[in-house]
């Protein structure tokens, strides 16, 4: 899919998120302050308050924690694709996100809880941010 | 047991319509507001505090007195998604202990159905802001959220859609039993109304795996009002109060590492049952969102009716009806089968007084004892837990 939604800026909070996906790399924060992995971005961390984060670039690997393949959805871009699979994936360093997982095949009986997975770029036709999805290992 | 009783729920209205058009929301909050006054036998201008979630046209803190004609002494604008009128019955009780307020009122209106609001299958809300930015790129629909908390429910504990489907079953056959959820069925076009079967739930049309097409709530109009009161007012007052006798709040979101089968009831439930010196088990009737069954079903274990990760074997003899012995859920049909205008938690309150005052269509005989308990926002992301213990007279 090469027209997802664009993020929106000025975000300061996800701004370097964002130009981590421009350069291929999946980045999230831990605290200087008390060590706690810290995502999604933020300028404080969550744990501890403190305002000392530091970013880091993970690997990009993980597991699938849950997942829905949705069959019916009025989301503009959406409409058209078929059955996709939304997840939450757990990276190796700590920290939960929302995404897709994308499969060569029919998602309703390729994509798993336990699976392991790992991050792609998707590359946008309507916008200048590549959007991180995950394939199976 | 003896609950402290500082303020009571003393007049209700729920909008008899599920299809309103030409309707606006604030006429439905309006109109419901009076009639709620005179189920209680009260007076427009007794109203001094003003509770409201900020629905309708102009509505919220600024706008809905001025609409209304009303001249508060107390505003809360509290919004915390469907759950909010839970948490507005938390706050008028503390502001009616206080001293602050004799006369509080909530009100909701929606044209969601009319408008043709898509709020199960649209996707989240453009804009820039820090989480839309992390989570509006992947097609993620509301339902879709709830269904992850369902898949990893079933992977987690075994629970099995059979289980999940008896949730559906009690609540249609209790909507058939209420005049307006069967108006509300037939405006809406449902396919089919009349009682279901556990087959008829899991033959139904897959929405975003593993949720089906009647695991889900409907999207209709509506809307009513509710009054609370002061022990001095409630003595006067044409019907007997209900007691607001315990309540709490919570909110919960998504976190690295997090378990997302259990919801923010987990919080606010026991501190509810604390507040009202009452446990679970003593419970006659449980109003529970049932945006979806995993919602009823995470919410239960959440409040202590079962431990958690066991609400399949709980649920799945079917005693959630109201004519089987054991805890009953949502007898006036519910979200799924009776009304759901976007934030149907006003209705978990008004449907127990009517258990309470013994006015059901589908009545527990002798309830004594019920809670409501309000799911607000994404359960499987961000979501808020209002709960609500309520006494008869």
């Amino acid at each position: 899919m090469e027209n997802r939604p664009q993020p929106h800026f000025p975000e300061p909070d996800t701004k370097p998120f964002w130009d981590g996906a421009k350069e291929g790399e999946l980045r999230y924060q831990t605290c200087n302050s008390c060590s706690a992995v810290n995502f999604y971005p933020t300028a404080h961390c969550q744990k501890c308050g403190a305002g000392d984060l530091a970013w880091r670039v993970s690997k990009g690997e993980g597991t699938v924690y849950t997942f829905s393949v949705v069959m019916q959805n009025r989301i503009p871009g959406f409409q058209e694709l078929g059955a996709y699979a939304v997840a939450y994936v757990d990276l190796d360093e700590g920290f939960r996100m929302l995404t897709n997982v994308i499969v060569d095949g029919n998602p309703l009986e390729m994509v798993k809880i336990g699976q392991r997975v790992k991050v792609d770029f998707e590359k946008q036709d309507t916008g200048e941010y590549p959007i991180p999805i995950f394939r199976p290992l | 047991m003896s609950q402290t009783r500082q303020a009571a729920i003393a007049g209700i209205h729920e909008y008899p319509l599920r299809v309103a058009p030409g309707v606006s929301a604030m006429q439905i909050k309006a109109a419901s507001l009076k009639a709620a006054l005179d189920d209680a036998g009260l007076k427009w201008s007794d109203v001094d505090g003003l509770y409201d979630a900020g629905d309708g046209e102009g509505g919220g803190g600024l706008g809905l007195a001025a609409y209304l004609g009303l001249k508060p002494r107390v505003i809360d604008t509290t919004q915390v998604g469907g759950s909010s009128y839970e948490f507005h019955a938390a706050h008028a009780l503390r502001d009616i202990a206080a001293g602050r307020v004799k006369v509080a009122v909530t009100t909701y209106g929606s044209t969601a159905a009319s408008s043709r609001i898509a709020i199960g299958t649209g996707g989240r809300g453009g804009g820039a802001s820090w989480q839309a930015n992390m989570e509006g790129a992947y097609g993620s629909t509301l339902i879709s959220n709830y269904a992850m908390v369902k898949q990893r429910h079933m992977y987690q504990y075994g629970t099995t859609n059979e289980q999940l489907a008896q949730i559906s079953v009690a609540t249609r056959k209790h909507a058939m039993r209420n005049p307006e959820a069967v108006k509300a069925m037939q405006d809406l076009q449902f396919v089919g109304v009349n009682e279901i079967t556990v087959e008829n739930v899991l033959e139904s049309r897959m929405v975003a795996t593993p949720l089906r097409l009647l695991e889900c709530c409907m999207v209709s109009d509506g809307g009513g009002a509710a009054v609370f009161v002061s022990p001095e007012i409630a003595r006067d007052i044409k019907k007997k109060p209900v007691w607001i006798i315990g309540t709490g709040e919570a909110t919960k979101y998504r976190e690295n590492g997090g378990d997302i089968t259990t919801s923010a009831g987990a919080q606010s439930g026991p501190a509810a049952f604390a507040q009202a010196g009452v446990t679970p088990s003593e419970i006659d009737i449980a109003m529970i969102y049932d945006s979806f069954t995993i919602t009823v079903a995470t919410c239960l274990e959440d409040l202590g009716f079962c431990k958690k990760g066991e609400v399949g074997q709980f649920i799945g003899d079917g005693h959630l009806a109201f004519d089987q012995p054991g805890l009953t859920i949502n007898t006036d049909g519910g979200g799924l089968s009776s009304n759901h205008p976007g934030m149907r938690g006003l209705f978990l309150l008004l449907e127990a007084t009517r258990q309470l005052r013994g006015e059901s269509t589908s009545q527990v005989n002798g309830a004594k004892l019920a809670v409501a308990h309000g799911n607000g926002g994404l359960l499987g992301a961000t979501h808020t837990g209002g709960t609500v213990v309520l006494a008869a007279d």
